[in-house]
């Protein structure tokens, strides 16, 4: 009795963080529609400023007023994001945030190492809160009650603020529709300013809090951004009461999980949150989401037609290059192109879901990380020769696609891309934790191609037959009836049905198409790599896909694979710079803020404009 | 005027002098996680450049100067490979060499050995990189996980606890840890129980509830492979709520000073570890490369990374001169039983398995002037606590 007593209490305190962070999150993302994927580093540098507070202010006094003011802090260099870098692209296309917000991590991850050093930083104590209570026998630090005691009054200032304050009352009109908001007179920009404020200083607040249990690491920021989306999404997102239940569900069942299935701490988390998302898809308190609740942002979708003259000619004259490369270029520019190509596929495949589908998904590294391992488990397992095992990889992640799109078709917006996530992250740590399958960690290696195929030469010919092939077929069908119809499920999906469309049909098997397509670029990554690893499905690979799809312009065709290429060959050549994170952050928050259609989007604007390219044509 | 022409021969020196001395240097392809784990890298790179610098003041190898190219992997093993193939093919590197992560190790391992490049890894743990997974154009510098685990199970296996709780990251280096521990006390032990196993994910740990967990199992003992970021929070879990107290605990890494040192006075004391005592030299090579990294970086001082880098770039040099060329061939051949005098005394690339006999420090961990250290500590060399040969040559794939 008094073990359960204790556990559950250092679930409560362990929930305290969590919640802060997450109601940052979750109150951003309810008014201004961002998902923010730098909160972590905000949750980060929180940590930080508050502990080079502490080393200066002694005292009682000293650790509870470096706290604050690290929430202060903290939340005014959310305001100076949210000026120069956010603002100049709400008008973007929604989601293009996220491409933003990735940036920004690289900036805080570079400028951190530079001002903090690069030596993890263990938290002081706090002061007079040392010792353990005896609770039924078991020892309680003092700490866990004095967050477990903070928690509520922060739930409720919240709230109150929330529920009874003017501002709190404009915070939520503006949830529901920003436009009407803007309409009766409030000034919206700064409503969101000061909402941004709010967010990140709670996630300050967060990695202020956590100092006397842990202390400030750079890798603070990636660790703990997955366990905040879990959260928002299990506690519905915006709600701030949600947000605090499921931080308190998870952290509680994480202390059992510990001391029962110690081996499965990750996929126990994962497992909760897809089965809420499966009975309750909007999350405990979250509201569903009406269709166009929220306006459609930026320009609007404009007709495709296939390539013109020019198009075609150009893409002609581009796989000409490419396939001369080997007899003009060193061997490293073919690893680079196959590389590159294998990228582009991937990118390409999300696209096809993303802009004509209209389905953004969160996880789509699942199918390519899923894609290689089939191949590689069954040349690791069964001796299967290469040519079978490279086959099956896209079957394989086609029939993963139509196993998660059974229950990720259902829902829709932001939901959809949830549950995405949840699935793929869930596949993810099923792979890392199952380390006598999978390796673990460790991987699996030794997966080469056959010895026709072991040339860089001959392997990167077939890199560009099947990757570029792959690519044009997924053109293609966007042009076929089949693609038609995927984009009306799109545009409306009620018309779509007036018409005697099975809209979740022909969206269940776009997603396993997509799927399969991702699934061949992992096959052919994991016989150029000869080994594959858990990184290659986790949810830093798939927002990789996310944000070249974003960059290169999620309204056009071509996007995906335009900032493809554009971001590997600049990582490529960037990574070789010492500050090379830095550079890049910097770098996509330029292309962002002069680019906010994506890199084709706006070049064709800019085409237009100086009459190169007629409209009709232009929708490469 | 005058001085605008200095400075243009001067420019035009630096040009011309630069471009001469590229092509006359050995360059060695370097790939490492310094952005991702840059609180270990960044003490091996210094290490590397203090040997380099050694090296090239002596006159460099086979007359010419050696560079090590470093690149930063992301601690990606895909990228890892991809660097590889560029450092080899257009940086015109003779060998590879680095990474911590055993998994980009591996990757490496599995791509140099596809392609016949030649890879020294210097950090990673895994025992796989050796032995189940070895090949012949692999290397390994550091004792491996199954080593180290062993001389810690041989102090374990002195005392009377019988019931033993361990904690370790849940990934491959933390199982193999693990079971390396309790197979060689079980072989010197019978009697001994696992009561728990705790298996956090890595940087994620939840102490509180980690350290209730081995406390209601009610151990004699507890062995800890946790670092960096979660070994503080289970130390600091852990010391409020008593869970050390009355227990011995041994830690695989805890005496590191990369991970001893951010523990400032919260150390823990009394516990039996592997690290890097290098406040405790008092005289030798051990003596004279900690001075000679102090007065080379004023303001820092050693960590076992910085020993490695060192002994890395130590290893490859007299790897060359002993081969007397940078062919891939030579460089094999040498690399056989290849002698190399290092810090911790004279250490062979065993032609056997391509593991070093890079040994281990062990001691006991203590609290001096507010800051943890390791006392009692001696050096032990691995050849006792190795796997026979045959066992070994049973592991490891024909060549």
């Amino acid at each position: 009795m008094g073990l359960f007593v204790a556990q559950l209490l250092t679930g409560l305190a362990n929930a305290a963080a969590l919640f802060l962070v997450a109601s940052g999150l979750s109150l951003i993302f309810g008014v201004t529609r961002i998902v923010n994927f730098a909160h972590g580093s905000l949750y980060m540098l929180g940590a930080y400023v508050g502990l080079t507070l502490m080393n200066h202010l002694p005292g009682h006094f000293g650790f509870w007023g470096s706290i604050v003011m690290a929430g202060l802090i903290v939340g005014l260099i959310g305001v100076v994001i949210e000026v120069c870098v956010l603002r100049p692209v709400y008008r973007a296309p929604e989601l293009f945030q996220l491409v933003a917000t990735f940036g920004v991590i690289l900036v805080i991850q570079d400028l951190a190492l530079m001002i903090w050093g690069a030596e993890d930083q263990l938290g002081p104590r706090a002061p007079g809160l040392r010792s353990v209570v005896r609770i039924l026998g078991e020892p309680v630090p003092q700490y866990d009650l004095a967050l477990i005691a903070i928690t509520p009054f922060i739930l409720f200032g919240l709230w109150w603020f929330i529920a009874k304050t003017r501002t709190g009352i404009l915070v939520r009109a503006a949830t529901q529709d920003r436009e009407m908001v803007g309409a009766l007179g409030v000034n919206q920009s700064w409503l969101f300013t000061g909402v941004f404020f709010l967010g990140s200083a709670l996630a300050g607040l967060g990695g202020a809090i956590q100092l006397p249990k842990g202390g400030a690491d750079l890798l603070m920021d990636l660790n703990i951004i997955s366990a905040v989306f879990v959260v928002v999404v299990v506690g519905g997102m915006g709600s701030i009461p949600g947000a605090f239940i499921a931080a308190v569900l998870i952290s509680v069942l994480n202390v059992f999980g510990v001391a029962y299935v110690p081996q499965s701490t990750l996929v126990l988390m994962y497992v909760v949150m897809a089965v809420v998302l499966m009975v309750k898809p909007y999350g405990l308190l979250g509201r569903e989401e009406k269709a166009g609740e929220h306006g459609q942002v930026g320009e609007v979708e404009r007709p495709i037609r296939p390539a013109g003259l020019v198009g075609r000619s150009l893409v002609v004259v581009l796989l000409a290059v490419l396939a001369l490369v080997p007899f003009f270029a060193s061997t490293f520019m073919q690893v680079l192109i196959t590389d590159i190509v294998i990228f582009c596929l991937f990118a390409a495949s999300l696209q096809f879901i993303l802009s004509s589908g209209g389905l953004v998904s969160f996880g789509h590294a699942v199918f390519f990380g899923g894609g290689a391992y089939v191949s590689a488990l069954l040349v690791t397992y069964s001796e299967t020769p290469m040519e079978v095992a490279f086959l099956l990889a896209p079957l394989g992640a086609g029939l993963l696609a139509l196993g998660i799109g059974w229950f990720c078709i259902r829902l829709s917006g932001v939901y959809f891309a949830m549950l995405t996530l949840a699935f793929s992250q869930l596949v993810w740590s099923l792979v890392f934790q199952w380390g006598s399958v999978t390796g673990g960690d460790d991987g699996l290696v030794n997966i080469w191609p056959s010895d026709w195929l072991s040339g860089t030469t001959a392997y990167y010919y077939f890199t560009l037959a099947l990757g570029v092939g792959g690519i044009l077929v997924l053109r293609h069908i966007i042009h076929s009836p089949f693609g038609y119809t995927l984009r009306a499920t799109r545009d409306s999906a009620r018309q779509a049905e007036a018409t005697g469309i099975d809209v979740k049909k022909v969206q269940w098997l776009a997603f396993a198409l997509a799927g399969a397509m991702a699934g061949l670029a992992g096959g052919l990554f994991v016989f150029s790599k000869g080994s594959i690893f858990p990184n290659e499905l986790e949810i830093a690979k798939s927002f990789d896909a996310l944000i070249v799809v974003f960059l290169g312009g999620v309204k056009t065709l071509s996007g995906g694979v335009v900032g493809a290429v554009f971001m590997e060959s600049v990582k490529d050549w960037l990574t070789r710079l010492e500050y090379w994170r830095l550079i890049l952050g910097l770098l996509i928050i330029a292309v962002v803020i002069i680019a906010p259609e994506g890199i084709v989007g706006s070049l064709r604007k800019f085409g237009e404009r100086i009459g190169l390219v007629k409209e009709q044509e232009s929708m490469q | 005027m005058k001085q605008v022409k200095t400075l243009l021969a001067a420019a035009a020196i630096a040009v011309i002098g630069s471009s001469a001395y590229a092509a006359d240097t050995i360059k060695i392809g370097e790939i490492n996680h310094y952005k991702r784990l840059a609180a270990f890298a960044e003490p091996y790179k210094k290490g590397v450049e203090l040997a380099l610098s050694e090296i090239n003041e002596a006159g460099g190898v086979l007359g010419k100067d050696l560079e090590f190219i470093f690149r930063d992997d992301q601690g990606k093993p895909g990228e890892a490979v991809k660097i590889a193939e560029e450092l080899m093919t257009r940086d015109g590197a003779v060998m590879l060499t680095g990474t911590i992560l055993s998994n980009v190790g591996l990757a490496i391992s599995s791509f140099a050995a596809e392609k016949g490049y030649i890879y020294l890894a210097a950090e990673p743990l895994a025992d796989a990189l050796v032995w189940t997974s070895g090949n012949p154009y692999t290397f390994r510098l550091r004792a491996s996980t199954w080593v180290q685990a062993a001389m810690l199970a041989e102090e374990a296996a002195k005392t009377d606890a019988i019931r033993y709780a361990t904690i370790a990251p849940n990934y491959a280096y933390g199982t193999a840890a693990v079971e390396a521990f309790k197979v060689n006390l079980k072989q010197r032990k019978p009697e001994v129980e696992f009561v728990t196993e705790q298996w956090p994910a890595l940087f994620k740990i939840d102490a509180g509830s980690e350290v209730q967990a081995i406390e209601s199992a009610k151990p004699d003992a507890i062995y800890n492979v946790t670092f960096g970021p979660d070994l503080a929070k289970f130390v600091r879990e852990g010391t409020t709520r008593g869970v050390f107290e009355g227990r011995k605990v041994y830690g695989l890494l805890t005496g590191e000073p990369e991970y001893l040192e951010p523990l400032k006075d919260e150390a823990p004391e009394g516990w039996f570890v592997t690290g890097y005592p290098w406040y405790g030299f008092t005289a030798g090579p051990e003596k004279e490369f900690v001075d000679a990294y102090i007065a080379e970086f004023p303001g820092e001082t050693p960590k076992i990374g910085s020993l490695v880098g060192y002994m890395t770039a130590k290893s490859i040099a007299t790897l060359i001169t002993d081969a007397g060329s940078t062919e891939t061939d030579a460089l094999l051949a040498a690399f056989k039983d290849l002698k190399v005098e290092t810090p911790m005394g004279e250490i062979t690339y065993r032609a056997l398995d391509h593991q070093s006999t890079m040994g281990a420090y062990v001691g006991t961990t203590a609290l001096e002037d507010g800051k943890g250290v390791m006392v009692d500590w001696s050096y032990k060399d691995p050849a006792a606590y190795m796997p026979s040969d045959d066992e070994v040559k049973a592991m490891r794939p024909a060549d």
